[in-house]
């Protein structure tokens, strides 16, 4: 199946009301269609993205705590399943793999022998996808499938992959996905969606393999009672939203200030470390490298995740082009919420939050822009 | 391959300093691969695996440890005049090892309280780098160095390749291995933003900070990293040993040091 052109919301339809005891049936559905299902559940003191097949892994009654440079789980005074917003991972770890291999080559008799041959994509179903994320799949699909080079590494993991949805009931101290009008509603790009209501989900469809999934699916009928409760726990993400991000301006107030004393002003805070680009689900950029073996007769292409803030990543002519924190910060900031929008039509935020929560200092984007439009605009006003 | 034996197999050399020896051994370590190694280059001096010692020159110079005797300060300046490229090995060859902790003592205090006859010892009152004293070409980090990137390195210099050494920190290769932050989900202090990557991300992989064995990654802002440490609860008595251990003597994070005083 092909998800490549975002689904219609005109396709989306409430398919009914699955029980929070039948939540497990959703699971058993997925794996009986051949996928292995990939979900939220509890590693490393954090929720993360990993392999699931029963219901009880997933972090029933758990939630995060997110600010600037912090984050813990604690358990909540409610037992939903997915009471919690966005962790350190994100989806495209299956999408972009951290890791992998372009290429091969081996020196034969007749010479080098070339390969690009990738091992098939897993079958995944992703379970738990927040809008934020659909959004940031989206954008990555622009980048990866959309331009005029195809990737096919992502390409053939995002043709393999079925996406269940849920919609946010809360938010974390760090979310904004209102202001980059991403979220906190799953409006298209999923095949599944859930609302989590009390006994239950309510379970909308955005394409056929959705529908074929909820047809298996022990499903009651949906009262106004539930729409009216699903409507309010989604409304209840929203107004939780307390962090804003003002966006009609950002293209040109950081192009246009590209000297501005600010720049030194968080490079004297931002470590440089790369943790804001690693943990985003939009940041896309990787190194490619040939490694061979010690006796240099089997070579292989590898790409691995890279960083702007990485200082070789603009190594070039024998120095570095980005050789102080100030120019990779700004790369980044720049790219992300104005250059993205020449190259790709949109912003490259979707208003998740993990670059605040995951940098350990908690430089937080959203107050870095606050700081420098208020600086240019206290300068334009100051007649001397 | 045919190719690799119309050559002159490169002479290699293993020089030892001030150190214990770990370095060296992760070369002997590499069990599966050490028979190719012996192919691709002449092992021609290397004290710790063979009695066989060649005089130089040497087309590779592996050197492990630091300089903390006037003999030794001249001895490398000879292994230099031996060898086209020097590549030092770990801490001690990279930033001074453990042992520069004397370089904030009183080194007759020390001979004192260790040696029964500290009139027979002749030591420096510092221990410091090899790069502090003879032109180093390739330097790889750790204690001990990373195996495969000794390897790598090896094989990029034997093939005429510049040995590739990223030089960003510890927190891109926790993240490409899925590893999450212990120090934001935690509060484990953690210097893996200012250090040298070459490890592989090993210690935040089993809930432990990264106690910076691979020295300060490029243009680090350890003061950002101070700042933020202290102010998430770790103390100066923590944060002291994690910044004065195998490469205190690194002059950011000696800097490191200095700062995290004056904020207390």
């Amino acid at each position: 199946m092909s998800h490549h052109t975002s689904i219609q919301p005109a396709d989306v339809s409430v398919a009914g009301l699955l029980r929070t005891d039948d939540l497990q049936q959703l699971i058993d559905a997925l794996i009986a269609a051949g996928y292995d299902v990939i979900g939220p559940k509890i590693d490393q003191c954090a929720i993360v993205y990993d392999q699931i097949t029963s219901v009880n892994q997933l972090p029933r009654g758990w939630t995060d705590l997110q600010e600037p440079g912090r984050y813990r789980l604690q358990q909540s005074d409610d037992s939903k399943y997915f009471g919690f917003a966005v962790g350190p991972h994100s989806w495209k770890k299956y999408l972009f793999p951290p890791q992998s291999i372009v290429s091969t080559a081996t020196r034969t008799e007749n010479g080098w022998q070339f390969s690009t041959d990738a091992p098939p994509a897993p079958r995944l179903a992703f379970l738990g996808v927040r809008a934020c994320e659909l959004a940031a799949i989206e954008i990555q699909d622009r980048v990866f499938l959309h331009g005029p080079w195809v990737d096919p590494i992502y390409k053939s993991r995002r043709d393999a992959v079925l996406i269940v949805a849920v919609n946010c009931t809360s938010a974390a101290s760090t979310c904004f996905c209102s202001s980059t009008n991403t979220g906190p509603r799953c409006r298209s790009g999923f095949d599944l969606a859930l609302t989590e209501i009390a006994g239950g989900f309510v379970i909308e469809t955005g394409s056929e393999s959705g529908r074929a999934i909820a047809a298996r699916l022990p499903l009651e009928s949906v009262t106004e009672h539930h729409h009216a409760e699903a409507s309010s726990a989604r409304a209840q993400a929203e107004a939780m939203m307390t962090r804003k991000l003002r966006t009609d301006d950002l293209h040109d107030l950081l192009l246009g200030n590209l000297k501005h004393p600010h720049w030194d002003d968080v490079a004297t805070r931002c470590l440089s470390c790369t943790n804001c680009t690693m943990v985003c689900p939009t940041c896309f950029c990787s190194t490619v490298t040939d490694v061979s073996d010690l006796t240099n007769d089997h070579v292989q292409r590898e790409r691995k995740w890279d960083s702007c803030f990485n200082i070789d990543f603009s190594y070039m002519n024998g120095s570095p082009v980005r050789n102080s924190i100030a120019s990779r910060y700004r790369q980044w900031l720049t790219h992300k919420l104005a250059s993205w929008q020449d190259q790709f039509g949109t912003l490259g935020c979707v208003g998740c939050g993990r670059c605040i929560t995951w940098c350990p200092p908690g430089i937080d984007l959203t107050e870095e822009v606050v700081k420098l439009r208020d600086a240019v605009h206290a300068n334009s006003e100051d007649p001397s | 391959m045919a190719v690799n034996d119309l050559k002159k197999r490169p002479r290699l050399a293993v020089f030892k300093f001030a150190s214990c020896d770990g370095c060296q051994l992760s070369l002997l370590d590499c069990e599966d691969e050490l028979l190719t190694v012996a192919g691709l280059v002449d092992i021609a001096m290397f004290p710790e695996a063979s009695s066989r010692m060649e005089a130089g020159p040497y087309d590779i110079a592996l050197v492990e440890g630091s300089i903390t005797t006037p003999h030794d300060a001249q001895r490398i300046q000879d292994v230099r005049k031996q060898a086209t490229t020097i590549v030092t090995i770990g801490a001690c060859a990279t930033a001074g090892g453990i042992q520069s902790l004397r370089n904030w003592a009183s080194h007759e205090d020390y001979l004192r309280c260790v040696y029964a006859k500290p009139e027979y010892i002749s030591s420096l009152a510092t221990s410091t780098a090899i790069a502090d004293h003879v032109r180093v070409d390739y330097e790889l980090r750790g204690c001990p160095v990373n195996r495969h990137q000794l390897l790598s390195a090896l094989t990029d210099l034997v093939h005429g390749r510049k040995p590739r050494l990223p030089a960003h920190s510890v927190c891109l290769d926790c993240k490409r291995r899925g590893t999450v932050c212990v120090e934001v989900a935690q509060g484990i202090p953690c210097l893996g933003p200012v250090t040298h990557a070459g490890c592989g991300a090993i210690c935040p992989a089993f809930d432990r900070g990264c106690y910076g064995c691979f020295g300060p990654a490029a243009q680090c802002n350890c003061n950002s990293l101070v700042t933020t440490l202290q102010s998430a609860g770790t103390t100066n008595d923590q944060l002291l040993p994690l910044l004065r251990n195998f490469n205190g003597a690194a002059p950011e994070f000696q800097a490191a040091v200095q700062f995290m005083n004056e904020q207390s």
